[in-house]
């Protein structure tokens, strides 16, 4: 962090000045000014002047804040002046007693495992390495059989989650299938994956209104802008319902009747209204009779030209109309298909 | 040698977080072996005592040797004191608890889990432990549930830990066809939204994933259903996203709204052909996959070689166009 090399003898000295300053604040009961924190740690004494101490100092004290280390800032003395103290509160400091039964430790352990691949594995590493330390004990124990993976590919994933984190506005480009990039700016509510994907929610700044976006599809750098807890997330926030409702249908389903070959069309089948239709019973001249919901009759012309000669849409006629468009947008006469939406 | 082993880009706050965790496991396992001590923490012994000569030069302020935390491993067993300020380790970061408790509500949304009651138990302790700390964590959420069904998941998982032989009809979409095949069960894999069998395939004699949601039928036999020694359990995304050498290279032309595939298939190289246009090569393992590809983007996907397969979309869409004409006719006579 502080941007220096660091070679091996300085990352032994900034080692032990860190411990002894953990160490020191957490064993005193008052405050400490900066100057008793100088003279207290040996690895202090050192420093040049007033003013590179307090740049030591200042970065020290960030850098225990990035580790989680409750360090207070407070009046030494009300009584007599207002100098700032620092010291270390032991009971904020220190993990809670926490005591775990075997297969909770193994639910834990499996939930640590599923992060092996994406950007928390070392946090989630971090997190059983304190547990351990606190007395619970960890043998290979896990869930048996069972392994989830969740991934976190994609380069923008980090930077959002430090921002929706810290509820810190950033702006980033953001590239829908059908357009160019455009440069979005947006207050961070919450990451969800969905079906496998990562999903952005929050507050988009330019068009005054809640929107959901594509993790993958930001293709820019993610920059924050402006201060950490800058906004609050609204109480009633749901991610995933949000995004649900960018897919999710609003209308009861409709039906559709689709001609299928014998030994074709099998996933049709299985959603097939009628049990015999999915068994292929009935089936004439090689063809059978199946009957579908649906909801977006562009999603199934997609499904039923994927199909290409092995499927055939009777009903309704906007879904037949769909299907042939893809079909002539395939063999290069007519107009294309409509295009993909988020 | 004394430590020059280290890693050289660990940071001082790197080691000061792991100095803080050894402690206190140090304190509770007084005389552990340096080399137990050293694999706890995954570092080399002569990390592990270079990190015990660092912490016997600090200690509280004052600088006298009873200020100084002790530590001793002459006898190649570790002994720690004089560290109470340090003691417990330091409560979990915003990050540690989110990481922790994103992953156990995921696996609270598995299908058919039966430990559910374990998983809530064990975050209800953390939230309990983390307080405000774990508040952000609500704000990260993966959800595990793919629609496959709880039976088919706990069945395949029970089997992986009985070791019975399975037997599946198996739904392949490229190739629209049901197949059926005996599996020896290894793992209940969830990786890029899908739950998947990996299991010892007898019928390619090979190790497979099957996707749990196209498995149609699964029956756990009375066999002994331990996979052969040469069943190695793969690397998951390998598995599913490297292409294998006997795959069919393809290329493909898209416009703006055929640029989507790039997210979803693993795509060699990209090449831009300008005005939203692009060149995008693939590796397949069935060319029946592009095919259906092809016909569903009516146009927007255009198969660019190899030229037989472009052939064969064209001619498929024309035979589908014909059928259309035949349906109407029927209908209106």
């Amino acid at each position: 962090m502080s941007g220096q090399p660091s070679t091996h003898a300085t990352v032994q000295v900034k080692t032990e000045r860190l411990l002894n300053l953990v160490i020191a604040l957490l064993s005193t009961r008052m405050p400490l000014s900066k100057a008793r924190i100088r003279a207290a740690v040996p690895q202090y004494h050192g420093t040049a002047s007033d003013e590179a101490f307090d740049r030591m100092f200042e970065r020290d004290k960030d850098e225990l804040r990035e580790l989680g280390i409750p360090l207070v800032t407070s009046v030494i003395d009300p009584v007599f002046d207002d100098e700032l103290g620092y010291r270390i509160d032991k009971r904020e400091y220190a993990l809670p007693e926490i005591a775990f039964e075997p297969d909770e430790v193994a639910a834990l352990s499996l939930a640590a495992r599923t992060w092996t691949r994406a950007s928390l594995a070392g946090p989630a590493a971090t997190a059983l390495r304190k547990l351990r330390a606190a007395g619970v004990t960890m043998d290979d124990a896990s869930l048996v059989g069972i392994e989830p993976v969740v991934r976190t590919t994609e380069e923008a994933f980090e930077p959002l989650r430090r921002a929706v984190r810290d509820r810190r506005t950033v702006t980033f480009g953001y590239r829908k299938p059908d357009a160019e990039s455009t440069t979005r700016r947006l207050q961070p509510w919450g990451l969800t994956q969905w079906h496998g994907r990562w999903y952005l929610t929050g507050f988009d700044l330019d068009r005054g209104a809640a929107r959901v976006f594509r993790v993958g599809r930001i293709d820019t750098a993610v920059t924050p802008l402006g201060p950490a807890g800058a906004y609050d997330i609204p109480a009633d926030h749901d991610p995933r319902g949000m995004v649900d409702s960018t897919q999710a249908p609003t209308s009861p389903p409709r039906v559709a009747t689709l001609r299928v070959r014998q030994d074709s069309g099998n996933a049709l089948r299985r959603r097939a209204r009628l049990q015999a239709e999915a068994d292929g019973l009935g089936s004439i001249d090689g063809w059978s009779t199946v009957e579908v919901d649906f909801h977006d009759v562009d999603r199934l012309a997609d499904e039923v030209a994927g199909y290409g000669p092995d499927v055939v849409a009777v009903e309704p006629i906007d879904l037949r109309k769909a299907v042939v468009r893809r079909l002539i947008g395939v063999t290069g006469a007519g107009e294309p298909a409509p295009e993909e939406e988020l | 040698m004394n430590g020059s082993r280290r890693s050289p880009s660990e940071s001082a706050t790197t080691r000061l977080s792991r100095l803080l965790d050894m402690v206190p496991w140090l304190l509770a396992h007084q005389g552990v072996p340096l080399d137990e001590a050293a694999a706890e923490f995954g570092v080399t012994t002569d990390q592990l005592v270079a990190d015990l000569e660092l912490l016997f030069v600090c200690g509280t302020p004052g600088g006298m040797p009873d200020d100084l935390i002790e530590a001793d491993w002459e006898d190649g067993k570790v002994y720690v004191g004089n560290a109470d300020y340090i003691a417990r380790p330091l409560r979990l970061s915003v990050d540690e608890a989110l990481a922790l408790m994103v992953g156990l509500r995921a696996l609270a949304t598995t299908p058919g889990l039966v430990e559910h009651d374990a998983v809530g138990r064990a975050l209800s302790k953390l939230e309990e432990a983390t307080g405000a700390l774990g508040a952000p964590s609500s704000r990260v959420q993966v959800s595990i549930d793919d629609g496959a069904r709880a039976s088919v998941l706990s069945r395949a998982r029970r089997a992986v830990a009985d070791h019975r032989r399975l037997h599946l009809a198996y739904l392949v979409p490229t190739r629209d066809e049901v197949t059926e095949r005996d599996v020896d069960p290894m793992r209940v894999v969830f990786l890029d939204g899908h739950w998947y069998l990996e299991g010892w395939c007898h019928r390619a004699e090979d190790v497979r994933l099957f996707r749990l949601d196209r498995i149609q039928s699964l029956d756990v036999l009375d066999l002994d259903g331990t996979p052969p020694p040469q069943a190695q359990p793969r690397d998951v995304t390998e598995a599913l996203f490297t292409p294998g050498e006997e795959d069919l290279e393809v290329v493909v032309e898209t416009d703006r709204a055929g640029a989507w595939i790039v997210d979803y298939y693993p795509v060699d190289r990209v090449d831009d052909l300008g005005e939203g246009r692009r060149r995008v090569t693939l590796h397949v393992s069935d060319p029946a996959l592009v095919r259906r590809l092809a016909w569903r983007m009516g146009g927007h996907v255009r198969v660019v070689s190899p030229v037989d397969l472009a052939a064969s979309v064209a001619s498929g869409a024309q035979e589908a166009l014909s059928a259309y004409t035949a349906v109407r006719s029927g209908v209106d006579a």
